[in-house]
């Protein structure tokens, strides 16, 4: 399919494609069992100008939008997506900022994350806040010129390995929903440490850990937007960057469904390959459909959200549920192709159909992504009435 | 620092054909590649401009088509390329080489250093950088492995010799070749890339180098191929059968009979 892309697209996705082929394949397998995060890659991301591809060019960047920043997490995807959440999750730490830091603020962090010299990162979730964020715990409280945070944020993406934090805390509990703020926060704060590197069922190069705050004053200055605003600013960062989830989702279905083709070229049985028998063929026909329909929607969508449109929440929560049911669909079917080596860590598959699964959960589960559409429906209806 | 590096347009050594009637390489269809020892040289002369400022010039002499590899250098981050390009030019063999992109070298001003890899793989003689170094009149390091430190108009390098290594200091300007142990050459960046696609390569031909016309091409070239040829696959080669018991005991009966056991 041809999706008509510019000379620059072309371009990134080139680049992209090169870098997945190179560096990334022949160094995976490897990656997983080590859980060791990838710096080397994201060096020559960095050097490659992959980083800032989203950020406007006064702040250092290439000055394109979600679409552009999609085609390169998508070759990346293709061969693995644990290196790619570890790129994209930069991007995640780098929205709240661009959405509402000011000035100061874009000029101080976005050229760093632009450049790759500094990954980012974003602190939401916590041991009780998942699906829910209204059940935030961290306190952020204002003492003369410094904010004081207290608490834990767990299961952050590239924690410890990024400088650059958004973090959402409370500023003023009893406002419930309207107490939260954004923060950004800096590697080597006094009084904020990482926790446990978990341990985890896929993704295993990207990190994943706890934020600890403890006592943790960070300069006023560093509250994005204004008091209140936090979960507006997590609300809209995850709209905002959702179609990325989509991205990594049809890059890893493409991989799977090359593996898959190739190995039943390849494969004999009964005196033929085993893409000569209708039930295979059929198979690989409704994962090379599903992939190709998670990557028009997913195109679709980001080229909508760079039109900068009001409403982005329902197209954006459908970019990402419905390419990550398609990637754990299709990598499962890859590793049934495959048979017993599909199973074997020695095929990529193997650790394809293991990393799919955590598509469905980060970034708000699809039963959350599904709770967004549905009320956006009500919304929808209930306005046509009035 | 300013620095220029040669590159050169070589066929992908992936693929190589002879023409078993003529003994030559087959060129028709087979994708050309910047010579992989001149991207050893290309990221060299990127990095220690990223350190000590200055800027990179490519230099290749070749058909027109030779612009594709400037391009390729651009992406990785080369500033300016030289494309010396005339049908004069053809045929040269090392010598008229050398001093054709000496007469490019001379072009560029304030230059401290020159580099070339160690060779190309078409031809594999090693000849042009100390060829341009003799036509520059410059000093020359070969092979060299890793460059320890530049200041004061002078180099510090340590360059590969057969059982280990020389620290050699040069005085700059000066002519070297790189190793593959030197560094890992960088992919493209995209700002690189998009230049490159932009990139108009205006040609300089012999008179605009002012070059002497029996110095150049194959009339300039002293070296003529009377031959190419496969050597011929050589020695007599046996396998032993049977259980690996009896492999040994052939084995040990065979070599105790030629007298190495
Ligand atoms: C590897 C990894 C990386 C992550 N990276 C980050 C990060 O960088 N930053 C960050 O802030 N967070 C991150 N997270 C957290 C992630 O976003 C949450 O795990 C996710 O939002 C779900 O929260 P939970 O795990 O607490 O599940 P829960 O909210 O406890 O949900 C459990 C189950 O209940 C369902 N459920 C819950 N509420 C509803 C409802 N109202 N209706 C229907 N079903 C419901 C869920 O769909 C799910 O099936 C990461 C998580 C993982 C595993």
């Amino acid at each position: 399919m041809d999706y008509f892309l510019t000379d620059e697209q072309q371009e990134i996705r080139a680049l992209a494609r090169q870098i997945a082929e190179e560096k990334v394949k022949p160094v995976r397998a490897e990656l997983d069992e080590k859980e060791e995060f990838p710096w080397e890659i994201m060096k020559t991301l960095a050097q490659a100008d992959l980083f800032g591809l989203y950020i406007p060019e006064e702040y250092g960047g290439f000055g394109g939008g979600s679409f552009d920043n999609c085609l390169a997490i998508e070759e990346l995807s293709k061969a693995c997506i644990g290196v790619s959440v570890s790129f994209a999750a930069s991007g995640l730490g780098a929205y709240p900022i661009l959405l509402y830091g000011n000035d100061e603020q874009k000029k101080k962090y976005l050229p760093r994350i632009a450049s790759g010299q500094s990954l980012a990162a974003f602190g939401l979730t916590e041991a009780n806040a998942g699906s829910d964020a209204g059940g935030t715990a961290t306190t952020a409280v204002l003492d003369g010129n410094e904010y004081i945070l207290n608490g834990t944020k767990q299961w952050i993406t590239n924690g410890g390995e990024a400088e650059i934090y958004s973090v959402i805390a409370m500023t003023n509990p009893s406002r419930g929903g309207r107490g939260a703020s954004a923060f950004v926060v800096e590697k080597g704060t006094p009084g904020f440490s990482f926790g446990k590197k978990e341990k985890k069922m896929g993704i295993r190069s990207s990190a994943t850990t706890e934020l600890v705050f403890e006592n943790c004053r960070i300069p006023k200055e560093n509250l994005l937007g204004r008091e209140g605003v936090g979960f507006m600013v997590a609300m809209r960062t995850l709209d905002k960057s959702r179609p990325g989830i989509g991205a990594q989702a049809v890059g890893l279905a493409a991989g799977a469904l090359e593996e898959s083709v190739n190995y039943a070229r390849e494969r004999r049985q009964f005196g033929s390959p085993i893409i000569s028998f209708q039930a295979v063929q059929h198979m690989l026909a409704d994962m090379a459909t599903q992939t190709e329909a998670a990557r028009a929607l997913v195109y679709a969508v980001a080229r909508y959200l760079d039109s900068d449109p009001k409403e982005i929440s329902k197209a954006s929560a459908m970019s990402k549920l419905f390419s990550s049911d398609v990637a754990m669909k299709v990598t499962v079917d890859a590793v049934q192709i495959l048979g017993g080596y599909g199973y074997m860590r020695e095929y990529p598959v193997e650790k394809m159909m293991r990393d799919a699964k955590i598509l469905q959960i980060y970034e708000g589960t699809n039963q959350i992504q599904r709770n967004v559409i549905g009320a956006a429906l009500i919304k929808e209806a209930a306005g046509k009435k009035a | 620092m300013n620095i220029a590096v040669c590159v050169k347009q070589v066929p992908d050594a992936s693929d190589v054909k002879i023409d078993k009637a003529t003994g030559t390489m087959v060129r028709d269809g087979v994708p050309s590649i910047l010579n992989p020892f001149d991207a050893y040289a290309v990221e060299e002369a990127i990095a220690l401009k990223e350190k000590h400022g200055g800027n990179v010039t490519a230099l290749t002499m070749g058909p027109p088509q030779a612009a594709e590899v400037l391009r390729h250098v651009v992406a990785m981050g080369v500033d300016d390329v030289m494309l010396l390009s005339d049908r004069a030019f053809a045929g040269a063999d090392t010598w008229a080489t050398s001093y054709t992109l000496g007469l490019g070298l001379k072009r560029l001003d304030n230059l401290d250093l020159v580099i070339c890899g160690k060779q190309a793989i078409d031809g594999d003689t090693a000849q042009v950088g100390p060829g341009v170094a003799v036509n520059l009149g410059l000093p020359f390091v070969a092979y060299v492995r890793k460059v320890i430190e530049v200041g004061g108009g002078k180099m510090k390098v340590e360059r590969l010799i057969e059982d280990g290594y020389e620290v050699v200091e040069v005085e700059l300007p000066a002519v070297i070749t790189v190793v593959k142990e030197i560094n890992s050459p960088r992919m493209p960046s995209l700002k690189g890339k998009m230049k490159a696609k932009k990139l108009e390569v205006a040609p300089l031909s012999a008179a605009d180098l002012g070059a002497i016309l029996e110095n150049i091409g194959l009339p300039g070239s002293p070296t003529k191929v009377v031959k190419v040829f496969s050597p011929p696959p050589k020695g007599k080669r046996e396998t032993l059968v049977g259980t690996p018991d009896e492999q040994v005991s052939a084995l040990v009966d065979r070599l105790a009979g030629i007298k190495v056991i």
